[in-house]
């Protein structure tokens, strides 16, 4: 017979409970199961609040429309998530919000896809849904439907944010890239690059340090605006990736006409022109998050530079050049001396991940 | 942030010079700009259209990235494809064309291939990665030869076993000299480099002022810089002087940059250098001095088995000697363009195609 007192004690034994992983994300919030609610409850049921969503079903069911529906999607990956004037939440709202708003539509619902990568600080996390509720705030939509996935370390670059809108628009409008008229003039509502550079200097890889900060923006509201004052605008976009550019030769090739660009017109920042020259980058090639461009009868643009300039998001709004009557689809840029070039589509340069 | 170079983009300012310029100019006259940063100048600003009728800019070899031979790309491919490597490079190379591949495909393949903006960053990643070999990719001039020299000196004074370069280094002045003495030169007038002067000095370029009686003229890269090159370049022309002139005194003096050019004595050596469309041209470039032949990715890795394909369509040998434009070669826009490039000079950002293709209009 051993010596009883010899025996393990249970005296101070504890059941090892799992730990609740309340700072990190860990492969379990991906699950499904009660770590994936513990998350959503943490997180986004706080922020997020609206019938639909609060149903807790795995789906949002949603009010008929008054119109013509008006759907698109947009996958965030930029890197890295937090630079000056805005983060990957921000951007997620309000690309979809804009990609939206450019056909006249007015966005009212979004849905939320977040891939996480193991080992992101649940506080980022927090601060970034805070930044997407603001933005939904501003921009009047509300987040309806959402998802959560994990992935392992070193699978993805913290989060990435897929973002799916909804809205509608009276069918009588026809706002898009084909209908640019020889004789219509082109307007920008501010400065280029300013997201692009925003991003590449925050990456710190380039040894850059600038005061730059993001255009990031929900346009809906200056779109609003632009047309009470003027309902006859031809086309609206957002020049985001490629930059006015590549924005300006898909218009040109959809309505088959040629653009011609008045270089001294185009707003340019100082700071972003300065860190695009360092780094030889086109401000003209780089993304904007909070910029239209917009084509109307130039017999209007007197008209729609008094709504922009009213707006915050529109205050720098310029016309910067004009359809001509040669139907001949291309973008020409008239230059500082006074030279013409071409203004061709960005072919796959290597510009480091900005939306 | 302040912009100083606002006025020599000032329209005025240009156009008064434009108006000297024409003034000078009774007769044609064809003048080589040396470095492909001016051509793209050139064509960004559409300068080439106001200049006199007659006044012919052709454009020079002075783009690293289409110079640097087709086997040295070949090599890079190769050893990028390593495991053990992490291979850096400035990101204009990635896309120039090999025989068979390019280094994004490299990179897609799973090779670690990193952009830098400086060697100095390789340096950085090979401290941090003692377990791999960093390679940097050492290509260009006069201009990035010191900063690719302080790697090398950087990297032995911490001892790293892990770096190494790929040197690819070239001269202008040997260049200048291959052109002139080639039977169809058309050239009457250089435009020197600017930035290569400013580390180099223009010393170099006197004696071959004066052996081929050819003016040469030191010249930046702004609107008003390029008129004012031209126009002194014109005005020895019409006079029959030929000399070596600074339009670019702002940043270059006759001897340059001393403690660059210091840096480059210590670490390499003159070797004969192989350039794309031109050919081995003697004691034209720069190779690792033999104290620090260690640092020579050649010597680290066997690369002896590669042989180079050239395409056969691409012109890019005339163009970089500047006997056709980009837009007399049959393949441009057609079969060759920046996302499918026969050759280098439509990938660099100072490669005389990628600028007619950019911004040329009458190409369209």
């Amino acid at each position: 017979m051993p010596n009883i007192s010899d025996a393990p004690s249970f005296a101070n034994a504890a059941c090892p409970m799992p730990l609740p992983h309340g700072a990190q994300v860990v492969m379990g919030h991906g699950s499904g199961g009660r770590m994936t609610r513990d998350l959503i409850q943490q997180v986004f049921e706080p922020l997020f609040s609206n019938p639909p969503l609060d149903a807790g079903n795995d789906f949002a069911a949603l009010p008929s429309l008054p119109g013509e529906l008006i759907l698109t999607t947009d996958s965030h990956v930029v890197s890295p998530l937090f630079f000056p004037g805005g983060d990957i939440g921000r951007l997620a709202v309000c690309g979809t919000v804009n990609d939206i708003a450019v056909s006249g539509a007015r966005p009212d619902y979004l849905t939320a896809g977040f891939i996480l990568e193991e080992g992101l600080p649940v506080e980022t996390l927090i601060r970034v849904a805070e930044s997407m509720k603001a933005a939904c705030e501003e921009a009047g939509v509300l987040i309806v439907a959402g998802d959560t996935k994990v992935v392992e370390k070193g699978r993805c670059d913290g989060m990435y944010i897929n973002t799916t809108g909804v809205g509608w628009k009276s069918a009588s409008l026809s706002i898009n890239g084909a209908n640019a008229k020889p004789g219509d003039v082109i307007l920008v509502t501010g400065t280029m690059a300013d997201h692009g550079m925003a991003v590449i200097s925050a990456r710190g890889e380039l040894a850059i340090e600038s005061e730059i900060q993001s255009d990031v923006a929900p346009l809906n509201n200056l779109i609003t605006e632009l047309l009470k004052a003027v309902p006859e605008v031809h086309v609206l976009r957002d020049p985001t990736r490629g930059g006015l550019a590549t924005t300006l030769n898909e218009i040109a090739s959809q309505s088959n006409c040629e653009i011609l660009l008045n270089e001294k017109a185009i707003p340019v920042a100082k700071p972003v022109r300065t860190c695009c020259e360092m780094l030889g980058f086109d401000p003209l090639y780089v993304a904007n998050e909070g910029k239209l461009v917009i084509i109307l009868p130039e017999e209007q643009s007197s008209a729609a530079l008094a709504a922009l300039h009213s707006h915050k998001y529109g205050r720098n709004s310029a016309v910067i050049g004009h359809i001509t009557n040669f139907r001949k689809p291309r973008v020409l840029l008239k230059t500082l001396i006074g030279g013409t070039r071409i203004l061709d589509m960005l072919s796959g340069e290597m510009l480091p991940r900005i939306c | 942030m302040s912009f100083p170079l606002e006025d020599f983009r000032d329209a005025r300012l240009v156009h008064a010079a434009l108006e000297e310029l024409n003034k000078v100019t009774t007769q044609p006259w064809v003048i080589m700009e040396i470095c492909g940063g001016q051509t793209h100048a050139i064509m960004q600003y559409g300068l080439d259209q106001l200049l006199p009728p007659g006044l012919e800019l052709v454009h020079g070899p002075g783009c690293p990235v289409c110079v640097t031979p087709l086997e040295l790309v070949d090599k890079a491919i190769a050893i990028a494809s390593r495991p053990e490597v992490i291979f850096c490079s400035f990101g204009d190379m990635l896309r120039v064309p090999g025989s068979n591949e390019d280094l994004f495909s490299v990179r897609a393949g799973g090779g670690s291939v990193r952009v830098v903006y400086s060697p100095l960053d390789a340096v950085k990643i090979a401290q941090e990665n003692p377990e791999k070999q960093v390679v940097f990719f050492a290509i260009g001039f006069e201009t990035t030869a010191p900063v690719n020299a302080a790697s090398v000196l950087q990297a032995n004074n911490l001892g790293l076993k892990n770096y190494s370069i790929l040197v690819s280094q070239v001269c202008v002045p040997p260049a200048m000299q291959a052109l002139l003495s080639s039977p169809d030169n058309r050239v009457q007038g250089f435009l020197a480099a600017g930035h290569v002067c400013s580390v180099m000095g223009y010393w170099e370029y006197l004696p071959l002022a004066a052996q081929y009686r050819i003016p040469i003229v030191v010249t930046g890269f702004e609107p008003l810089d390029l008129v004012r090159g031209i126009t002194q370049c014109v005005k020895q022309l019409e006079k029959h002087t030929f000399t070596v002139e600074n339009a670019y005194e702002r940043a270059v003096t006759e001897k340059g940059n001393q403690s660059a050019q210091g840096m480059i004595s210590q670490v390499y050596i003159p070797v004969d250098r192989n350039w794309r469309g031109i050919g081995m041209i003697p004691q034209s470039g720069w190779g690792l001095h033999p104290d620090f032949a260690r640092f020579d990715a050649e010597n680290r890795f066997d690369t002896s088995a590669i042989v180079a394909h050239e395409s056969e369509v691409c012109i890019a040998g005339e163009i970089l000697r500047g006997t056709k434009k980009p837009n007399q070669c049959p393949a441009f826009r057609v079969l060759c363009n920046p996302s499918k490039p026969l050759g280098a000079p439509m990938v660099s950002s100072e490669g005389a195609c990628s600028a007619y293709y950019r911004y040329s209009s009458d190409a369209v």
